[in-house]
């Protein structure tokens, strides 16, 4: 029993990030309805920007603090979120009204260009690092389950970065142009929407969470190299779609499902080595039966 | 236009042999390129079928490449030591053909779910599907797990793949431009207006994964036999993108563009090695400047229908 719930928490903790990245899939198909492949890969700028700025931070406050970690968390998604503008400005706007085949592949391109630059020696080089520990690094045991100090972050770091884009997507003003576009966009930029406005700031907001889900991993998994985002990413994805795509909480439920299904494939001995092709017969499975989705309204087809 | 086509067939068949009858001469690199050029026209033609002339978005490619690559050459490997080699070309025919049956199940297996999704969510299923297949070669020992399988028999010539190319290019041909094949372009055109004038999209749908796959299988045989060498990691995603950007670049639907295409981008690489370390960023800057400026394809030059 103990060993069900201790993988439980490992499960939580890998779904929280999990559900991190899947939100800004599901973002970004809300508005602009394209996969958007390069994605995983913000996730890894993510975690190469913690750990740049991890020493950085450390000049003036001590290492390992909570304080440092926050601060290099914040710093690394506000990069992302500039990474993810520049990517949506220079690449998929030129293909605003395009085929959605043309700007998937040129999705592909871009994941495909990340990756390899930084695989370059002269950028991150292909050898993977090891991530610096940014907070006080502790186990605590708690009748006979052992809790990381980094799950318990990782947690509390996504449930309280969820609360925030609640409250941006719900309440504040830009939230329900982001709504409205997803809605009808023709509708909403007649009713004075700024499209690429919206656009524009849907990415930075979804690349900033893949950047905290970026920088968590690293944190829980201490290694980090330039493809790390390639597996992910499409986990992620996956999540994003089995949650019904296009669908907040769907999104973070996903990621939630995947994660625990995961960890706990990963305990038993037969399946452990199967583990990366669960998510996909998942993915497989929830679309023959729900294609939309499990939160997902189903779209009804007109001719 | 069938006899004519019957015609070059036969010539490109006959031609085929006949420079594989002189390969002895060639530089043993150059003739590994025509050869993976060969294989490549297989994979992106078949793929063109499915992509191109259905309007499907087939993600898997690789996966149906694994099946028949790992089929054929557990195929040959326990069977060559049993048969005298005079019995080795029937051998690999048989490896081949039923390599590219098995990889037609798997498209049939991938074919008939997913005829309820359509565009993105197709390309992620068949994604699944290619990385399912993937991970069930390496995790499973008698195909050599992550290791793979070694010490496959070199029995890919030029006369092989290539003429198998030529095949390829005569059954996908013929099937697209028979009063049965226009069926896949109406598809491909309008589902809904396909269906309402009699035409049974899913029958076309699954018509086209199973054909497409079974090249694919074939393809894979080709190559195992090719590099003597499988391992799991050549059939990951990457390889499914870099036949979708054959077509993409060729022209979706467009037989000849895809050809030039796979001849391109296989050559591409081996053109860049001197700048190996900038290649692959190279390539992935041409795939966005391509979408960008020429999304019909490099190759098409009438105005597409919409």
């Amino acid at each position: 029993m103990t060993e069900v719930f201790q993988q439980l928490i490992n499960g939580l903790a890998l779904g929280a990030i999990y559900g991190l990245i899947a939100l800004g899939y599901t973002m970004v198909y809300g508005v602009l309805r394209f996969i958007n492949f390069a994605h995983g890969d913000v996730f890894m700028l993510g975690a190469f920007a913690g750990y740049f700025f991890a020493p950085a931070v450390n000049r003036f406050l001590p290492a390992q603090s909570y304080l440092g970690g926050a601060l290099v968390l914040i710093a690394s998604m506000a990069v992302c979120a500039l990474i993810g503008m520049v990517i949506e400005f220079l690449a998929y706007r030129p293909l605003r009204n395009r085929p959605k085949l043309t700007v998937l592949i040129t999705a592909i391109g871009v994941s495909l260009l990340i990756e390899y630059t930084c695989q370059h020696a002269a950028v991150f080089g292909a050898a993977p690092r090891k991530f610096p520990d940014l907070i006080p690094a502790t186990t605590w045991h708690v009748g006979g389950l052992v809790i990381a100090s980094t799950q318990v972050i990782v947690l509390v770091t996504t449930l309280s970065l969820l609360i925030a884009l609640r409250f941006i997507v719900q309440k504040t003003k830009v939230g329900t142009a982001m709504r409205a576009v997803s809605f009808n966009e023709q509708a909403a930029v007649l009713m004075g929407v700024n499209l690429n406005r919206i656009i524009s700031f849907t990415f930075g907001l979804g690349s900033a969470l893949a950047a905290a889900g970026g920088i968590l991993y690293a944190m829980n998994y201490s290694s980090i190299e330039p493809l790390m985002g390639v597996q992910t990413g499409l986990k992620a994805f996956v999540a994003a779609v089995v949650g019904g795509i296009g669908n907040l909480p769907g999104a973070a439920l996903g990621g939630l499902i995947l994660g625990i299904v995961e960890t706990f494939a990963g305990g038993i001995p037969g399946l452990s080595n199967y583990r990366d092709g669960i998510a996909f017969a998942i993915l497989i499975l929830i679309l023959l039966f729900r294609p939309s989705g499990l939160l997902g309204k189903p779209q009804i087809e007109k001719v | 236009m069938n006899s004519g086509a019957k015609r070059w067939l036969l010539v490109a068949v006959a031609a085929a042999m006949a420079v594989s009858y002189f390969s002895a001469q060639f530089n043993r690199y150059y003739l590994g390129i025509v050869i993976d050029i060969g294989i490549n026209i297989i994979l992106a033609v078949s793929l063109n079928l499915i992509n191109g002339h259905t309007g499907q978005f087939s993600l898997g490619h690789a996966g149906f490449m694994a099946v028949g690559g790992y089929t054929a050459a557990k195929i040959t490997l326990t069977m060559q030591t049993i048969l005298p080699p005079w019995a080795h070309p029937l051998l690999f025919l048989v490896a081949l053909l039923l390599g590219g049956g098995l990889a037609a199940l798997a498209g049939l297996a991938v074919g008939v779910p997913t005829l309820r999704l359509r565009g993105d969510y197709l390309a992620i299923v068949t994604l699944g599907f290619g990385e399912i297949i993937r991970v069930f070669f390496q995790t499973t020992e008698a195909f050599g797990a992550a290791t793979g399988l070694t010490g496959i028999p070199h029995w890919t010539t030029f006369a092989w793949a290539w003429s198998l190319a030529a095949l390829t290019v005569f059954v996908v041909g013929c099937l697209v431009s028979s009063t049965y094949g226009r069926g896949f372009l109406a598809v491909h055109d309008d589902e809904v207006a396909a269906g309402a004038m009699g035409i049974n999209p899913v029958r076309y749908k699954v018509t086209a994964f199973v054909i497409g796959a079974f090249f694919a299988g074939i393809a894979g045989g080709l190559y195992a036999h090719h590099k003597q060498f499988l391992s799991p990691g050549g059939f990951d995603f990457m390889k499914s993108i870099d036949i979708v950007v054959m077509v993409i670049l060729g022209g979706m639907g467009r037989t000849a563009g895809v050809i030039v295409a796979a001849v391109l981008l296989t050559l591409l690489p081996e053109v860049l090695r001197g700048f190996a370390d900038y290649r692959m960023i190279i390539y992935s800057l041409l795939i966005i400047v391509l979408m960008i400026a020429r999304p019909q394809g490099l190759f098409a030059f009438r105005r597409q229908r919409n």
